[in-house]
């Protein structure tokens, strides 16, 4: 590391709340309270708007809360943001490669901007574009690359850095499926030796890459923790995809719904499921039986909140 | 080199080096945008004021460098969210700034370089003038950073942001008398002419090379003035620029 203490501990939220001036009294963020381990991958996951870039620029110190305290690592984001800056590195949502630039000078000035000398920050940007692939391309201008490979290039931005704490916002948001992959692939390594704080709206890729899962609506938190404290909240843990066209079997215990794809999921207990897959699999038909998914918790907590804002 | 001097180095590279070395037709833009008012009053006054261009030529460009500082900075905070990456790093505003505004000298470099040369050759000042002009450009370019800086974290949009940049550039540094003596304006309009620092700073380039006659009082009154006025900038953007948004 360079030289600063490594930070271990926990990132608190305590009725963190923000009005925006121009919101005529909307609240973006509504008493927002959770703890997390500063450790591993924390994804906040929620639709547009609902608050998941604004508590990100508030916990990276660069949006001032209306009410309420977040701490990093003890740190308060708002009387020790000189302090938590030395540990902390952003990738904001929309950030852009500048286009005069190459992947290398991107790197590089950042890393001066961090108080790296000249000749370290030039080994480190070659080394941390060498990290996520883009040793070939470190010397062509950003505008000449793909969408996909200028997002390697802020990836490696925050990389070099070496900062403890990571917050990226919708890093993959655009990006095609094996540009995706590739970045998830950098972004678990990343997360090796570092906290990273990850919103996104790909709730399969929080599935994948998160340690823990906040889900934010409407600025509040309607369901936190790891995956399967999540998916406690629901009651039935079994999902049952049946893609056949078929009679399905009675389902004593559980939730239908029919898809207007034609598909048939069934939310059920763990001996059901294995019961209705056996009664399935005689009858030929086509499914796939799994935990639930994060898509099934955020539709059941998100829908769930939306109808009772409706009543 | 500290680390105040590698972030402001890195703001140089980014705002002027890079752009300058990957993309070189900028730097006809620079040159161009000043020398084009020296030629005119030049042609138009057949070379009587051509002393008055020169000098003018200086304090728009320095008066320019710093409002081109507000479109650059909000164009890299709007567009790039650079602002945001730089604020959650140990980056001082302070150095953030003071880089870009040097990034902004240095793309003046061409222009700078042209206007020295006609200098040497038309106004040919001595040590003390020499010294004496460069403190009215340096006020000129300090205040127009410190209006830059704040108006650029205050923009959310980058047209708007070139717009007020041109519109700010106009009323200072084309319209005010920097290129010409004062006495070129009427009687009624050269009241609304002191309501600009650029005139000043004009007033006392003009009387330091000999090219206006002014009274001590009214060198005094215009050197106080630049000051308060640059000093007042400065503390506005000390207090009112938001480097974390609210």
């Amino acid at each position: 590391m360079s030289g600063k203490p490594m930070l271990s501990g926990t990132l608190l939220c305590d009725s963190l709340t923000k009005v925006y001036r121009e919101s005529k009294g909307k609240k973006a963020l509504d008493s927002v309270s959770f703890e997390v381990p500063s450790q591993g991958i924390f994804s906040l996951i929620g639709m547009n708007g609902a608050g998941k870039t604004t508590l990100v620029r508030i916990l990276a110190t660069q949006l001032t809360p209306t009410a309420g305290r977040a701490t990093i690592d003890g740190l308060d984001v708002m009387r020790e943001a000189k302090k938590i800056r030395e540990h902390i590195a952003c990738i904001p949502q929309e950030a852009r490669t500048i286009p005069w630039m190459t992947p290398k000078q991107t790197v590089l000035s950042y890393l001066l901007w961090r108080g790296v000398s000249y000749y370290e920050a030039g080994r480190k940007a070659s080394e941390a574009l060498a990290k996520v692939g883009l040793e070939a391309q470190e010397n062509v201008l950003n505008r000449h690359l793909s969408g996909g490979t200028k997002r390697k290039v802020l990836v490696a931005t925050v990389l070099s850095s070496e900062a403890d704490i990571i917050f990226l916002d919708e890093p993959t948001t655009g990006l095609d499926p094996i540009s995706r992959q590739d970045l998830w692939t950098s972004l678990t390594r990343l997360a090796e030796n570092r906290f990273l704080i990850l919103t996104t709206h790909y709730l399969e890729e929080a599935e994948r890459l998160a340690n823990f899962i906040g889900i934010l609506h409407r600025g509040k938190v309607v369901g936190f923790g790891t995956l399967d404290q999540l998916r406690s909240i629901l009651k039935y843990q079994y999902s049952l995809m049946v893609t056949s066209d078929i009679r399905l079997p009675v389902v004593r215990e559980g939730l239908v719904n029919r898809a207007r794809t034609g598909q048939t999921q069934i939310l059920t207990d763990e001996t059901e499921a294995y019961e209705i897959s056996r009664l399935l699999l005689e009858k030929g038909a086509k499914f796939s039986m799994s935990k639930v998914s994060l898509e099934d918790i955020f539709f059941h907590l998100v829908h769930g909140t939306a109808q009772e804002d409706s009543e | 080199m500290s680390g105040w001097g590698r972030e402001v180095l890195a703001s140089v590279l980014v705002n002027s080096v890079y752009e300058m070395k990957n993309y070189p037709v900028v730097l006809l833009n620079t040159v161009l945008s000043p020398l084009s008012f020296l030629i005119v009053i030049t042609f138009v006054s057949k070379g009587q004021l051509i002393g008055e261009a020169i000098e003018g030529g200086f304090i728009m460009s320095m008066f320019q460098s710093g409002m081109s500082l507000q479109g650059d900075l909000s164009h890299l905070k709007n567009d790039f969210k650079l602002q945001d990456m730089v604020v959650s790093s140990p980056t001082t505003p302070s150095a953030y700034v003071a880089g870009m505004a040097l990034g902004e000298i240095i793309y003046s470099i061409p222009a700078l370089a042209v206007l020295t040369i006609l200098a040497a050759i038309y106004i040919h000042p001595g040590a003390v003038e020499s010294l004496e002009l460069l403190g009215v450009f340096l006020l000129m370019f300090l205040g127009s950073v410190a209006i830059g800086f704040t108006l650029s974290t205050f923009s959310s949009d980058i047209v708007q942001s070139f717009a007020f940049s041109r519109l700010i550039s106009t009323v200072f540094a084309t319209l005010p008398p920097v290129y010409y003596p004062i006495t070129y304006i009427p009687l009624p309009f050269r009241y609304a002419a002191y309501l600009s620092p650029t005139t000043y700073a004009g007033e006392i380039a003009q009387s330091s090379t000999g090219l206006v006659q002014l009274s001590t009082t009214d060198i005094f009154s215009a050197w106080t003035v630049l000051i308060a006025v640059s000093l007042a900038l400065l503390l506005i953007a000390v207090k009112k620029a938001r480097w974390r948004d609210v």
